[in-house]
């Protein structure tokens, strides 16, 4: 430790006990190595829908969005790898152009409920008593609302679309971040390196903000990680029931609805690739954030 | 199990349905749109037959006495007209309903069967059958319903041709062959779920302490299993089983729309998209209140099993 040399040479200035917060989260390289073959693997997954996310549109070899019905579910040729959609668009650059709304939309989700579920569940484990009994009826209510419900109803109010979705799934999914955060939460708060902290004069915001969300980031990655998956399995329902993104945007849920036709005709490719893309990120996301969450549990 | 505790769940179960009736009103209330132009098709009236309209169904009240309006009447299983259809909501609800509940009951039971019985034989047998169940259910679990829906039409319906891909039957045996492909889509990552939730709290029980104690006094395996594992592994299998069967209730919707199926969930889609708000709240309350009660189901039978619960302390 640097501090140690410094400490000693001050001498009798040094405090009477010594009482060190421990280092707030690992670093990402470290947690990442933490969830072994399997964990690296889905990794590797997410990064490269990442990628596809962000860039997915410009790599796409033809339009994603110009239909020529001549070629309606013509199977795959030369330069057309997975073929036609029902409307005659390259598959593969649907594919490629859909990442983008498939992706944006769950990370909006994880963003918004895990922001406002880490507030309330620090907030409750900080104040305990009234105001944490206060927090945890109201987020039991909350828990009577199934997300899709949520979002289906703000459909019918706000007009479909991914913005309305996120929002409703961000909100139902909030009570479960915070209940588990919250006991995280409430653990760390018991340490003695709060209690040390609070007779030094630190604040309460700094406590909290400086010590304890960064000692239980490791479980809040984990949660973003396993909600991450989730979010994407009822926002592309949501889009798959017609209440999300709306054709002919790209996007993988959309896809399916739209080339659900093909299937009868004996012709499932197109609904099956979109299909397959949403189970290979969701696997990922689920084997990682289930190795996150072992590893963050085993924390001492 | 205490009287207290059940009272306690009851009247959150209440207050649950209160807020969310709440909810449900009001976010409808703040719609865009005027609730006069829809009762009258768009026409204009004159003033008279508007202010006749507006105190028939009391919009000239403030919200909360049109809340109050809403929900005595709903208690009283009226939940107005619907713009689109022109019947009454409980009407088309109740002719709905059958359909939605016997699918989530066929998934249900499907995940119970399946679910728990998998988890218990990979729990009780480790090797080559546990690692494969293990992977299966890892991929299973990743697979939304609507794609297990695609894929279950395209190999079993127009491949196999063994299951009708789309609609309601007439009667009792051609419903059945008409949701098992849905129920099965419906139950499919729930199924995982339980399964592997089923074989680690199986794993967990079989290396705790009492057991190795029974087993060193030669008590039979078949007891064994049944008195000492299974007991306490019934604890994390209900709660799991219960929290994902009453998820189904929200995913019908999706799977019911995929096969279109004539049920509830399908139908709240098609009104959401119609802005026919009537039947949305209807539907909405009726499938919240089916949401909470089976969640009080879950808890109750949760303190059934596990009696340290109902004392109010923690479980260890």
């Amino acid at each position: 430790m640097s501090v140690a040399p410094a400490q000693q040479r001050a001498g009798d200035a040094a405090p009477l006990v010594t009482v060190r917060a421990p280092r707030g989260g690992r670093t990402a390289v470290g947690l990442l190595r933490g969830t072994g073959a399997a964990g690296i693997a889905s990794a590797i997954v997410i990064a490269i829908a990442t990628v596809v996310a962000v860039i997915g549109s410009l790599i796409a070899p033809f339009s994603p969005t110009l239909p020529n019905l001549a070629v309606a579910f013509v199977g795959p040729t030369g330069s057309h790898l997975l073929g036609f959609d029902a409307e005659g668009r390259d598959v593969l650059s649907r594919l490629l152009a859909g990442a983008t709304t498939s992706m944006l939309g769950p990370l909006a989700v994880v963003v918004g409920s895990l922001l406002a579920g880490t507030l309330l569940a620090v907030i409750a484990a900080w104040r305990r008593g009234l105001v944490d009994a206060v927090i945890g009826s109201g987020l039991d209510i909350l828990f009577a609302f199934p997300g899709i419900l949520l979002a289906v109803l703000a459909a019918a109010v706000f007009g479909a679309g991914l913005p309305a979705a996120s929002i409703s799934l961000a909100i139902a999914y909030m009570p479960y971040v915070a209940r588990v955060l919250r006991g995280a939460a409430l653990k760390e708060r018991s340490q003695p390196y709060v209690a040390a902290l609070e007779v030094q004069g630190a604040s309460a915001t700094t406590i909290c903000l400086r010590h304890i969300v960064p000692n239980i980031m490791p479980l809040i990655v984990a949660q973003a990680t396993i909600l991450f998956g989730y979010a994407m399995v009822d926002l592309a329902a949501i889009s798959f029931i017609g209440l999300g993104v709306q054709p002919p945007a790209p996007n993988w849920g959309v896809m399916i609805s739209e080339n659900q036709v093909g299937i009868p005709q004996g012709y499932p490719l197109p609904a099956l690739a979109a299909g397959g893309c949403i189970v290979a990120v969701v696997i990922a996301f689920n084997v990682l954030g289930e190795r996150l969450f072992e590893q963050a549990q085993a924390r001492p | 199990m205490r009287l207290a505790f059940v009272a306690r769940r009851l009247a959150m179960l209440v207050a649950s349905l209160l807020v969310a009736s709440f909810v449900i009103f009001g976010a409808l209330y703040l719609a865009p749109g005027n609730p006069v132009a829809a009762l009258s098709g768009g026409r204009s009236l004159p003033p008279s037959s508007l202010h006749v309209l507006e105190a028939r169904y009391h919009l000239n009240q403030p919200f909360l006495a049109q809340y109050w309006y809403w929900l005595e009447n709903a208690v009283h299983g009226n939940l107005g007209i619907s713009i689109v259809l022109k019947e009454n909501v409980s009407t088309l609800i109740g002719s709905r309903i059958w359909t939605t509940a016997g699918l989530v009951l066929y998934a249900s039971l499907i995940i119970l069967v399946l679910g728990i019985g998998m988890g218990i034989v990979a729990g009780l047998k480790p090797g080559l059958l546990d690692t494969s169940a293990l992977v299966t259910s890892a991929i299973s679990a990743a697979i939304p319903s609507f794609v297990a829906a695609i894929a279950l039409i395209a190999l079993f319906a127009v491949k196999l041709r063994w299951f009708p891909a789309l609609g309601n039957g007439t009667d009792f045996l051609s419903n059945v062959r008409h949701l098992t492909l849905p129920a099965f889509a419906l139950a499919l990552s729930s199924l995982a779920i339980v399964a592997r939730v089923t074989r680690s709290a199986i794993r967990e029980e079989a290396d705790r302490e009492h057991v190795q104690t029974a087993v060193s006094r030669g008590i039979p395996r078949r007891q064994l299993v049944r008195r000492h594992i299974l007991r306490n592994a019934a604890i994390p299998i209900t709660t799991v089983s219960g929290i994902t069967i009453a998820s189904l209730i929200a995913v019908a919707a999706v799977v019911e729309t995929a096969f279109s199926l004539n049920g509830l969930g399908a139908y709240l889609v098609t009104s959401a998209q119609d802005k026919d708000l009537a039947v949305v709240q209807g539907i909405s309350l009726v499938l919240v209140t089916a949401f909470v009660v089976i969640n009080l189901a879950v808890d109750l039978a949760y303190a059934v099993l596990d009696p340290r619960v109902a004392l109010g302390s923690r479980a260890a």
